[in-house]
């Protein structure tokens, strides 16, 4: 299934450094089996206050966050745990697209993995999206030609690595490409027995 | 004759199934993978849904360890069962299922080789020099202290290694961190992993791979060196390593799945050879010097806010740029700590020892060594958690139960416990607690705690004190 990768969006900003993946998704609300259900938790001890009412001051309860696709969000977000959840919560929260300064290492693999798109731009960018960000102002996407359009209508280019590019726009993944990279798996593990067995419980 | 390689780069092409195109990344062969209940379901669910099965049971290990009670009889010995515990026991239900249908080995609740998955690797002798080791936990990094290239994965990437035993990658960067020098007593191998986080910053290492070198490190256990890797995530790195020696071939000997006999013999040719060659170069290199540190405590809400336990916390406004001093006045806000003060004297609810960081038998006897004939500050409430069963045996074994129930601390089973705050084990809101684990993010320990990251002999001197207190104060000045 391909999906449409370019397209027109209005965004929400969240202007902090160090964004880790325990406020993107608590660690409590792991025990799921499921990679549906996480929308509603994203965010979830800045989104609601201590009574489980709606935090006024957090950007996701603007009314103006409604529909936004994107999320424009400070340096080196999503560091720390390498839980996949938070890529699930962001999808489930109806973002498509983040935008930083730099992602943590773990988080832009899985984005990629889940067809939620990293997109790093230089510090001064970043800056200039956070400072013309209005209710109405919209970027646009345009993965094919990597390009990012900002709300003054100057247009920067990011990179993505090729394959995650193709997997993105023909709508697929890295399993059917590593599954038909069994033959040279065989060889590999030809030439390199394993030299433990764990379904034992010790070394023969 | 073959240019000089970097360890890293001597692990990288050794695993390479297929090489990195301009189209296409490296195909990465996976020697170990190591499993449990938080990250794997859904990668087992893709895999029946597609009709695959799992390419190699006997590299693949589980076990239940971060959602499980710390509580003595497991799930059932529990006093209250809501609707987080079910959702609890479900997910370990469902690992339990999923191993049996897959035909991968598992070491559940119960087992005596359970524990906290990178306590149980290197303890087992299943992680081994030369190896790519990966688990849906981003705490993987543990098991490079043995140069072995390790590192977290999410759980698509699970599902990957499930089917193929091989992952998609692109090559990372290389970051050599030289510790020369020489510990001074009191300062350990956390204060050193806390000194290099708050020299790199949270993100300071992101895209690279570290290797640790010079004195300091080729002076540490086995034990102290997974505590250092262990955190190399907490500077964005993808991983961290150290070259295999004599050390390691020790802690290696005799493991119950260490090699035996004549295949012993090869094994350490091998090993011997992995090691950076002179010569060879790393993309960017930092120098610490390990003589010149002090124990280390976090004043902030990432692990790269840390400073030197005597220190004053340091003041937001002398930061030239405007989102880093946003972000520490943020943190002090959250933590209730107030700039140009000192961390010492101050009051502490709870401290816990436990962790993938700092929950080995070796930590465990630096927190006895403290808390020997002392009780803890009636204030505070102290929990013990060994890292595994073996090391709970130990434990005991050496009479280190004795001397922590003996101070009025808590002796638990094994399990991640409060480092991750989600198996019941948990801080409450504005709760300040020292803890020898390895993140501080806000509500990492308990929506609203507040966290230390400090070693087991600093908070071990909180436990007593019952305010932060340097640990030098307390070692051979017994009361």
């Amino acid at each position: 299934m391909s999906a449409n990768w370019t397209f027109s969006s209005t965004y929400v900003t969240l202007p902090r450094d160090n964004v880790d993946t325990d406020q993107i998704i608590p660690a409590r609300f792991l025990t799921t089996t499921d990679r549906e259900g996480l929308g509603p938790k994203a965010f979830f001890d800045w989104r609601y206050l201590a009574d489980g009412s709606p935090n006024p001051e957090f950007v996701l309860n603007r009314p103006d966050a409604h529909g936004a696709q994107v999320l424009v969000a400070g340096h080196n977000f999503a560091c720390g745990s390498s839980r996949e959840h938070a890529v699930w919560a962001l999808d489930g929260a109806g973002f498509r697209v983040v935008i930083s300064s730099a992602f943590a290492d773990i988080f832009r693999g899985n984005a990629l993995g889940n067809g939620l798109l990293p997109i790093q731009v230089r510090p001064d960018i970043l800056a200039r999206l956070i400072a013309e960000h209005t209710p109405d102002t919209r970027v646009v996407i345009d993965l094919q030609a990597s390009a990012l359009t900002l709300p003054s209508g100057d247009v920067v280019t990011f990179v993505v690595p090729p394959f995650s590019k193709y997997c993105l726009l023909k709508g697929t993944n890295e399993m059917q490409f590593l599954l038909d990279a069994a033959s040279d798996i065989d060889t590999y593990e030809q030439r390199h027995p394993a030299t433990i067995d764990t379904t034992t419980e010790e070394a023969a | 004759m073959t240019a000089p390689r970097t360890l890293f780069e001597k692990l990288w092409d050794h695993h390479v199934v297929r090489a990195e195109t301009a189209a296409t990344p490296a195909v990465l062969y996976v020697d170990l993978h190591l499993v449990h209940e938080v990250t794997s379901a859904q990668a087992f669910t893709e895999l029946r849904e597609r009709g695959i099965r799992v390419r190699a049971p006997h590299r693949t290990i589980a076990t239940m360890d971060h959602s499980t009670p710390t509580t003595p009889g497991g799930f059932a010995g529990l006093p209250v069962f809501d609707s987080s515990t079910s959702a609890r026991l479900a997910q370990v239900t469902q690992l339990r299922r999923n191993c049996d249908e897959f035909g991968v080995p598992l070491l559940a609740l119960g087992d005596h080789r359970q524990g906290i998955v990178h306590v149980i690797g290197p303890e087992l002798g299943l992680t081994q020099p030369g190896m790519t080791v990966v688990c849906g936990d981003s705490h993987t990094s543990t098991h490079g202290a043995f140069g072995a290239l390790a590192f977290g994965i999410g759980t698509s990437q699970v599902a990957h290694v499930l089917a193929t035993q091989s992952l998609l990658q692109t090559r990372p960067k290389t970051l050599e961190v030289r510790v020369v020098g020489a510990l001074q007593p009191g300062v350990t191998a956390k204060d050193v992993i806390l000194a290099i986080c708050a020299r790199l910053g949270v993100g300071g290492a992101t895209g690279h791979v570290i290797e640790y070198t010079g004195a300091v490190i080729r002076a540490l256990s086995m034990e102290q060196r997974m505590t250092v890797c262990n955190m190399s995530i907490e500077a964005g790195a993808r991983a961290g390593m150290i070259a295999p020696d004599d050390t390691t071939f020790e802690y290696l000997r005799g493991r119950p799945h260490a090699p035996r006999g004549a295949a012993w013999a090869t094994a350490l040719h091998e090993w011997r050879s992995l090691a950076t060659d002179p010569g060879a170069t790393f993309d960017q290199s930092i120098t610490i010097d390990g003589s010149a540190l002090a124990p280390m405590i976090t004043y902030g809400t990432n692990p790269g806010m840390g400073m030197s336990i005597s220190g004053n916390v340091p003041d937001p406004e002398s930061l030239a740029d405007q989102s880093e001093r946003d972000g520490a006045r943020r943190a002090l806000h959250y933590m209730g700590l107030t700039a140009g003060r000192a961390l010492e004297g101050t009051p502490v609810d709870v401290v816990f020892f436990g962790s993938c960081t700092n929950s080995r038998i070796s930590d465990l006897r630096d927190a006895a060594s403290v808390l020997r004939g002392r009780r803890v500050s009636p204030n505070v409430r102290v929990l013990v958690v060994p890292g595994s069963q073996q090391v709970k045996q130990q434990a005991e074994a050496e009479g280190l139960d004795a001397i922590f129930i003996a101070a009025g601390a808590e002796w638990r089973e094994s399990g991640c416990s409060m480092c991750i705050a989600m198996n019941g084990d948990q801080l409450q809101a504005g709760q300040l607690a020292v803890s020898t684990s390895n993140r501080n993010f806000e509500g990492r320990q308990g929506a609203g705690g507040r966290t230390l990251l400090a070693s087991p002999l600093t908070a071990a001197a909180a436990a007593v004190m019952g305010v932060i207190t340097d640990p030098r104060t307390l070692m051979g000045a017994r009361a």
